[in-house]
């Protein structure tokens, strides 16, 4: 009894957080929609009994998702967020993977700094973060300035609404889980592996290769994971940054929502995110699996 | 035997593979090895033997290419390797924590250093093969490291630090983290492994029973420097001074004034009682503050004063230390001073001659004790 109580908590959350929510979702993306509130039929109405359920069920199609199909603004707004988000990745790949080996091979005492310092930009508000490289990118932006100042161009760049700044608002929120990731890896790993890679004819940058790499390896896919899922339905970034030219699919339904009250179609868009986001997921968590187990 | 016709040490024209000329390694203020010279020959096993923090450690990560020497120089088949880096020198090391890949099967581990030269894959496969018959691992070449025991680890680490054939094979406490039983079986293992593979060995070990059974020499380390380096049955009856009489298994030390007697030398230690007569290890000026070194294994123990001993002297039982194959007694003598002798317990303790509180005779003979100058 105790057992299947402790069981049953994680699984009412589930079913309470998610599922139930994930059911309205998908009710109301086989909807149609109406000028009412809520704006859409049909609504289960159980004072008419058996033939209100009946009459409720035969109300929904799947008429939606047909025009999701056929109106290519969608897909290619999947396939843009797509790719958006493994490039944004990599890049966050890229600059995250040095910073968490530099923290890692840090002398001990500084390590729980600089762990910190990683985190600290958690402590302002999000939005607060994002407005402030709209300062810092816009064509008087303190970049443009601080560029011009030191003679490197005469006119100011345009980044800002532009996907190079959509770029570096994703890489910059996202970081810090690309970094923390990696560098729960990098620190486990053990200086004499590396030692002994050299004792056995490596050059230090080969033993990186051969043994720093592998060794942080699911760190990395951690990382790349926790980076590129929240990233295919980033709304907030492509919006103050990206301006009108990124397409981004977490945009896209933000505009059914609140500006063509579409409900059904905003929720068909929502549920074949979810669908697209599922595959990455369950990669994922292969992956922290694998991870348990070796380390076992 | 060829253990006792291999002492290149002795050779005058024998050269040596290793040579540490005038090697002083200082961390910032702290001097880890301190002016060190040592020979060391081709195929030889080396045990550098010391308390932790004497240095040893130091010494082999420099024969490794770890550690840059900050003094001096370290020569290796005649050339001076000491700002070699690990991978440009034909040494090979054993680590401590056997530093195996995690990520790479028991195969690909001993391969590994194969791999990183230009050999045809056909013969890195024939190397690797003959490397785990010798450690006997075929049976777990496929498996990772996590999948098999303690003592096979030790074998992958072994094998893979010999694969590449080095000129020096370096282990660092190799036997540390097997249970006592396994290490004795290892230290046999090692030694066959030795001799078959015909590589110089340098061991580093804090276990002066590890180095004594494996090694062909001893070097006795301590802050920095060696004290003595000798064969393990040299450094066992003879030391040169008592920290390695007293590191080097159990040894009774009586301090006392020197009364030289030809060869011998008397030993006056208290007022009223018998001289002590030992064999001297450097000449002692008459009145000289001396230590008088001697085993408790080579005292024996009667009831009655034995005739024709040299050295004899009475006491009362303080102590007995009962470790199944032998007896260890704590005899006090009349002036205080407390005696070990060790007596073999070849009857069953029941029939024990001695206990507690009996007065009892110990004696030894004139070549059993060694007198120290320090």
């Amino acid at each position: 009894m105790r057992r299947f109580a402790l069981i049953a908590v994680p699984y009412l959350w589930l079913l309470a957080l998610f599922l139930v929510p994930f059911i309205i979702v998908l009710k109301i993306s086989l909807s149609d929609i109406a000028l009412a509130i809520p704006p859409y039929t049909p609504t289960l109405d159980l004072s008419e009994g058996w033939a209100g359920i009946r009459r409720f069920f035969a109300g929904l199609d799947f008429e939606n998702f047909r025009f999701l199909a056929t109106d290519n603004l969608y897909w290619k707004a999947y396939l843009s967020s797509l790719q958006i988000a493994a490039v944004a990745t990599l890049l966050t790949l890229l600059v995250g993977y040095p910073i968490a080996y530099g923290m890692a091979r840090a002398p001990q005492e500084w390590r729980a700094t600089l762990l910190m310092l990683v985190i600290l930009p958690f402590w302002t508000s999000f939005l607060i973060r994002v407005y402030s490289w709209m300062g810092i990118l816009s064509t008087e932006g303190y970049l443009n300035q601080l560029l011009i100042w030191a003679g490197l161009i005469e006119n100011p760049l345009t980044i800002l609404n532009t996907p190079v700044a959509v770029y570096i608002g994703i890489v910059y929120t996202y970081l810090p889980f690309m970094i923390l990731p990696i560098y729960a890896a990098l620190e486990k790993l053990d200086e004499s592996l590396l030692e002994a890679a050299e004792d056995l004819g490596c050059s230090r940058l080969t033993a990186f290769w051969l043994v720093t790499v592998p060794l942080s390896k699911q760190g990395i896919i951690a990382g790349c994971f926790l980076v590129f899922i929240p990233t295919i339905g980033e709304f907030v970034i492509p919006s103050l940054l990206g301006g009108s030219r990124t397409l981004m699919i977490g945009k896209v339904l933000w505009e059914e929502f609140f500006s063509n009250r579409d409900w059904p179609v905003a929720s068909a868009v929502a549920v074949i995110l979810l669908l697209i986001l599922i595959v990455p997921i369950i990669l994922f968590q292969r992956n922290q699996q694998k991870q348990r187990e070796t380390d076992t | 035997m060829a253990e006792t016709i291999f002492a290149p040490w002795d050779d005058p024209n024998a050269k040596p593979l290793i040579r540490f000329r005038n090697v002083t390694k200082r961390f910032g203020e702290f001097t880890a090895i301190d002016d060190l010279t040592i020979d060391i020959y081709e195929r030889e096993f080396f045990a550098l033997l010391g308390p932790s923090g004497c240095g040893k450690t130091t010494l082999m990560r420099m024969l490794g290419g770890f550690e840059t020497p900050t003094e001096g120089q370290i020569e290796l088949a005649g050339k001076d390797i000491a700002r070699v880096p690990p991978n440009k020198r034909s040494v090979n090391m054993m680590f401590q924590s056997y530093a195996l890949f995690p990520h790479l099967s028991i195969w690909d581990n001993i391969a590994f250093g194969l791999r990183r030269g230009r050999m045809p894959k056909a013969e890195i496969a024939n190397r690797v093969e003959e490397m785990l018959r010798l450690t006997r691992l075929e049976k777990f070449a496929r498996r990772k490291p996590h999948q098999i025991s303690g003592g096979q680890r030790q074998r992958v680490a072994l094998a893979r630090s010999l694969a590449k054939a080095p000129t020096l094979l370096l282990l660092d406490e190799p036997l540390g983290a097997l249970d006592k039983k396994l290490r004795q079986d290892t230290q046999f293992e090692l030694m066959d492994i030795q001799e078959r593979t015909g590589t110089t060995f340098v061991i580093v070990t804090h276990d002066q029973e590890e180095a004594m059974t494996v090694a062909s020499r001893v070097a006795v380390m301590e802050d920095g420097r060696i004290v003595q380096v000798a064969t393990p049955d040299a450094i066992y009856e003879t030391p040169n001074s008592v920290y390695v009489a007293d590191f080097i298994g159990d040894v009774n030390i009586i301090v006392g004034r020197a009364d030289p007697q030809g060869d011998k030398v008397h030993l006056n230690w208290a007022e009223g009682q018998p001289k002590f007569i030992g064999t001297p290890a450097s000449p002692f000026e008459k009145g000289q503050t001396c230590h008088y070194a001697i085993r408790p294994e080579k005292i024996s123990i009667s009831a009655q004063k034995p005739e024709g001993a040299t050295n004899t002297v009475e006491g009362k039982v303080l102590d007995i230390a009962y470790l199944g194959n032998i007896s260890t007694y704590h005899v006090e003598l009349a002036g205080g001073q407390v005696i070990k002798a060790q007596k073999a317990n070849n009857r069953r303790i029941s029939r024990r001659s001695f206990t507690w509180g009996d007065q009892v005779w110990l004696s030894w003979t004139d070549t059993a004790g060694i007198l120290l100058e320090r």
